[in-house]
């Protein structure tokens, strides 16, 4: 975080803007039962009521207490959802009902408290965060023996460990934390007049945890908490602020994870240096090549370590590597941490003389990183160890290869021994070769059992005396202990350089098969196709059923995709699925959210946010494979968003088109109906009021004005009731009989008016044929194009109207003497609201004229062109219109019938 | 001669302002209505000697009016209506209107309406004889003379043109012309009318490519006018 220029961090600022979308969560934190947090909590909410707030009450514990009752009094009390748990009732608050009361502030008891199996969410704090997300601020109680980060130290105080914790990362967005303090005086009077609620036991042990030295040591607890809080947001405050300070610099903190069960409690104590430092940290597991045999338990215990490391608050990694030593000392350099967290190794004594602890080649290798090593007090309580698991049921088939290529060998050494004689080192030499063999193909145990077979094969057939067990010659005790000796070496040595290769093999397999799957993505250009090659795909690579489910219009998620198909969710899965695209993290079975569906739900998630929610048949997959999963659905996402980001343009462009239309429509429609309105409406004006004083001439123009601009205003509105009626593809054309000379004729008669500056020629080809039209629509085209001329032609210019036979068709020529059209623009002339010269110019067109013409032509199956003019000036516009073979014959002019 | 009384019914409160005004600066007296029931009242009670009527009114459709009034009287029937809208037009004209008037319109193809009707009103039962710019046309006679000059003039040539200058000035549809000249079985054949209106034209009209006495309304009929009208 950058402080010294003075400006806001944007850290600072994101997390202020994210708290301010959010509802705000305060925190009556207490330092034992019976402090009177719920009382305080509830006398909050009175006076914020009292200020006119919305508040109701989602979920209060008054366990009778006459006081408290009555601070409950006239709150809305919002009623508790009944679960049924193994015959029982149980109450908890109902998150959906509170969620649709929408109140602005909503008091809910025991944040700590663990919800009935059956609830959304595990943890009474989940649903808090999904209230609080939903801009609902919420008042909450709790005491300080809850709070993950403090849950041994509390263990160590009272020794009573407690099972109900709350991730210290919850109380950390508290915006407000209040800190309920009763001496520990007055809390033991409290307890002895029982106004203290201790559940419906009352045991000794929790007597016990009344003693005044307890109540003492969590008062304290409580109060450093809360005035550590105190001080982080005034820390928050003046970073937003870009008020300057000794800020420390990032301090980074980085915490090794191993399988043992004193991880959870290193992970603590590292959260509380982070916190101490407030530094950023994280938590590292190294898995390492004997870490591949460990156990399912032991793999759940890691997994649930640094899921707890999540909760309070570090990012996690989950590495693999031969040497832990080097991978955490990679990953600490990589994120510049200045700290590293690590527990005492436990292993041999042997080992650790030979290769050095993994502490110690930590510690050789760090550089300048402080090391923190915590001793490992539940050492005694070794629940799962790569070295001592229990064997699972071996394999006897390399062992009995591995016996018969001792066998093998031994008959080998036989025929050696015959030529050069019994005893030599080269006879062990064959056998060496024998345990690497075994190493390579069947892992340590095989060939460790050839090294002994192998040591007593040798001892046996070859070493006098010969065919006993007993070694005469001393010399050669130093041979066969020497032989063990490299053969158990060599056994070790090539059965990691083999799990190294099959590790690699695996890392190539996962690299392939992502690969693979985005090459089969890549080629799809159909999203529904795309969502069935995801579904195959990761069905195939899982070996596991798949759906898939993407939102429809209002939001709710459908299943568009499955393999096998199978469209059916339970309403605990629909309800998993729905949280998951939500809140984008994992739901369903195997997570914290919804562990009772059936499948788990994992989001498919883009920079952009959501775009599809992948659900599993079985519980949520962990390690390899989920990261395996991971990956592929990361890219399953950006495939999906690629094809809808592809879908969306080709919606957004005709869109735009259409809007662009609108555009020209409203700028045209302003334009032409405005303009001539303000003439008319400024000459009628002035000649109401100073008609009097006006000179005759200037009277008459006003009033000419006043015609004309009504003439084009009714041109105007005409053109758009013409393009009405085309587009409403109800136009049709009434024919008869007429000349094209006579449509023109008409059309001159109307458009007469319009055409003082020009003088328009018309010739027309002597014994045309007439032509079925509809007069009068083929008459608005040619007043139109002459229209068109008029504007574009300078005064004093002709227009000529030329009318011809050309084969089967009558063509009619409108040209002026204008500036001409580019050879660019003619095809778009013909477009609405097209103008030649666009805007709001001069030259004041319509721009529905010729597409007007064009339209009212093709409905007499005619087609209208944009030529340029003769020796390349002006423009013409030809109509074509096809002759009727019924046609009648012209007629001859003759003075008898 | 009293002044003419223009019924004028219109909706529209401002266009009957304007109609109002420039019927009267013309010399006619104007009585108004504003609906369908209104004109009927008016009509029996006032005894108008033209009618000027727009189809859109609030309460009935114009063209029952038309009907109802040409049940019993002779009364020019003048109709506003929008371009674009023939076949209104023509139905109007069926049912007995003698004119129509487009929409918008400038005040002086109002008025040329108006007095032709008023004219043809007046001359009801005088011989028909049509005369502008030199051209005189005496259908009763079957006399034709340009500037003296007689044309000679077929038998249908006649026929048609005697329809046009019975009713000049008016509007006369198609399809009254081919029913009256070649009989109601030929009422759609438009080629025969387009032959012969091409040949009065070029006997009659100083530049046949631009008529100014034989009008064609486009895709309704033809009319034959006053040059001198038409310029006015």
């Amino acid at each position: 975080m950058q402080d010294d220029d003075g400006r806001p961090a944007p850290e600072a600022l994101l997390a202020e803007a994210a708290a301010e979308r959010r509802g705000k969560l305060k925190v009556f934190l207490g330092a034992a039962p019976g402090v009177g947090k719920t009382y305080t909590m509830l006398e909050a909410g009175q006076a914020r009521r009292r200020e006119g707030v919305d508040v109701v009450i989602g979920v209060v514990e008054t366990h009778g207490r006459r006081e408290t009752l009555a601070m409950v009094s006239d709150l809305e009390v919002l009623p508790r959802r009944e679960i049924d748990y193994r015959g029982r009732q149980l109450e908890e608050m109902d998150l959906d009902a509170v969620l649709a009361r929408q109140p602005r502030l909503v008091l809910v008891d025991e944040l700590a408290h663990t919800n009935a199996p059956g609830s959304r969410h595990p943890k009474r704090y989940q649903d808090v965060a999904e209230l609080l997300d939903a801009g609902i601020d919420v008042y909450t109680t709790l005491n300080i023996q809850h709070l993950e980060s403090l849950n041994d130290v509390i263990a160590q105080i009272t020794r009573i460990r407690v099972r109900e914790t709350l991730p210290d990362s919850v109380l950390e967005t508290a915006d407000q934390i209040e800190l309920v303090d009763l001496t520990p005086e007055d809390l033991i009077k409290r307890l002895r007049e029982g106004k203290v609620y201790l559940g419906d036991q009352a045991s000794r042990a929790l007597r016990h945890f009344f003693s005044p030295g307890n109540l003492t040591a969590l008062r304290e607890l409580a109060l450093r908490q809360a005035a550590a809080r105190v001080d982080d947001q005034v820390v928050q405050y003046m970073r937003a602020h870009a008020i300057a300070g000794p800020w420390p610099v990032g301090e980074r903190l980085l915490v090794c994870v191993g399988p043992g069960p004193s991880a959870p409690r290193l992970v603590r104590a590292a959260s509380r240096i982070a916190e101490r430092l407030h530094a950023r940290w994280f938590a590292i597991h190294v898995e390492t090549l004997h870490e591949q045999h460990l156990d399912e338990a032991a793999r759940d215990q890691i997994h649930a370590t640094l899921r707890l490391a999540e909760q309070l608050g570090a990012e996690t990694l989950s590495l693999q590597a031969a040497d832990p030593a080097d991978a955490i000392v990679a990953a600490a350099a990589e994120r510049n941490v200045t700290r590293i967290v690590i527990g005492q190794s436990r292993r041999g004594r042997l080992q650790a003389i030979l290769r050095g602890s993994p502490v110690d080649r930590l510690l050789r290798r760090v550089g300048p990183v402080e090391v923190h090593v915590l001793p490992d007090i539940e050492g005694g309580e070794v629940v799962a160890s790569p070295r001592w698991r229990r064997p699972g049921p071996i394999d006897p088939g390399p062992f009995g290869w591995s016996g018969l290529m001792v066998a093998g060998i031994t008959g080998l050494a036989h025929l050696v021994a015959g030529a050069i004689g019994p005893g030599t080192p080269t006879l062990a030499l064959l056998y060496i070769g024998a345990v690497t063999a075994s190493a390579l193909s069947f892992g340590l145990l095989p060939s460790l059992f050839t090294a002994i077979a192998a040591t007593l094969a040798f001892n046996f057939f070859f070493m006098p005396p010969l065919y006993r067990f007993t070694v005469a010659d001393p010399a050669n005790i130093l041979t066969l202990i020497v032989f063990l000796g490299i053969a158990v070496l060599l056994s070790g040595l090539a059965a990691r350089s083999r799990l190294l290769a099959e590790r690699a093999r695996r890392r190539e397999s996962d690299a392939a098969t992502l690969y693979a799957f985005a090459a089969k993505l890549a080629g799809v250009r159909l999203l529904d196709d795309l969502l069935w090659a995801v579904v195959h795909q990761l069905a195939l690579m899982l070996k596991r059923g798949v759906v898939l489910l993407t939102p429809d219009e209002e939001g709710h998620l459908l299943v568009r995709s499955g393999y096998p198909p199978d469209d059916r969710l339970t309403e605990a899965e629909r309800a998993a699925a729905q949280w998951s695209w939500d809140q984008g993290r994992p739901a369903g079975r195997g997570t914290d959210t919804l562990p009772g569906a059936e499948r788990c739900f994992l989001p498919l998630r883009t920079i952009s946010g959501p775009v599809a929610v992948v659900g599993l048949d079985g519980p949520a997959p962990s390690g390899d494979v989920r990261r395996l999963l991971d990956a592929l659905c990361d890219q399953a996402a950006v495939a999906i968003e690629r094809i809808r980001l592809a879908d969306d343009l080709d919606e957004a462009s005709v869109k735009a088109q259409s809007e662009h239309l609108r555009g020209l429509l409203f700028t045209s429609i302003s334009h032409d109906l405005r303009t001539p309105l303000s003439s008319i409406m400024g000459a009628a004006t002035t000649l109401r009021r100073d008609g009097e004083k006006l000179a005759p001439a200037a009277r008459d123009d006003l009033l000419l004005s006043i015609e004309e601009e009504g003439e084009r205003l009714n041109a105007f509105v005409g053109n758009l009731l013409d393009m009405t009626r085309l587009e409403s593809g109800a136009l049709e054309p009434r024919r008869q009989w007429v000349a094209m000379s006579e449509v023109v004729a008409t059309a001159l008669r109307r458009a007469g008016r319009l055409l003082k500056a020009q003088e328009v020629k018309v010739t027309v080809e002597p014994g045309l044929p007439p032509l079925r039209l509809d007069h009068a629509l083929m008459e608005q085209v040619v007043i139109n194009l002459l229209d068109n001329a008029r504007k574009f032609a300078p005064a004093g210019s002709v227009i000529r109207i030329d009318i011809r036979r050309r084969g089967d068709r009558i063509e009619t020529d409108v040209t002026d003497e204008g500036p001409g059209i580019p050879a660019a623009e003619r095809a778009q002339v013909f477009d609405k609201f097209y103008r030649i010269r666009g805007g709001d110019q001069q030259v004041a067109g319509t721009g529905l004229g010729l597409a007007i013409c064009k339209g009212f032509v093709e409905v007499h199956g005619g087609r209208v062109e944009i030529l340029p003019g003769p020796g390349d000036r002006g423009t013409t516009v030809r109509i074509g219109l096809p002759i009727d073979p019924m046609a009648p014959a012209p007629p001859e002019v003759s003075d008898d019938d | 001669m009293t002044e003419p009384l223009v019924l004028l019914v219109e909706d529209d409160a401002g266009v009957r302002r304007v109609l109002r005004t420039t019927i009267e600066a013309q010399g006619c007296r104007v009585i108004e209505a504003a609906t369908g029931a209104d004109a009927l009242r008016r009509m029996t009670a006032e005894r108008p000697d033209l009618v000027l009527l727009d189809l859109g009114l609030p309460d009935r459709d114009g063209l029952e009016l038309i009907r109802e009034w040409r049940g019993w009287t002779a009364v020019p029937i003048l109709v506003l209506s929008a371009r674009g809208d023939e076949a209104t037009k023509i139905r109007a004209l069926d049912l007995g209107a003698d004119d129509y008037v487009t929409k918008p319109f400038a005040g002086g193809e109002l008025l040329a309406r108006l007095r032709a009707a008023l004219r043809r009103n007046e001359r009801r039962g005088a011989p028909p004889v049509f005369e502008s710019e030199g051209l005189r046309i005496d259908a009763a006679a079957r006399l034709a003379t340009i500037k003296g000059q007689p044309v000679k003039l077929s038998r249908r040539e006649w026929d048609v043109l005697r329809l046009l200058v019975l009713d000049a000035g008016k509007v006369v549809g198609h399809r009254q012309i081919l029913e009256k000249v070649w009989g109601p079985a030929q009422a759609e054949q438009s080629q025969y009318l387009w032959v012969y209106i091409g040949h009065l034209r070029e006997k009659l009209e100083p530049d046949p490519a631009r008529p100014r006495f034989i009008l064609t309304e486009p895709g309704i009929g033809y009319r034959l006018v006053r040059g001198e009208d038409e310029q006015g």
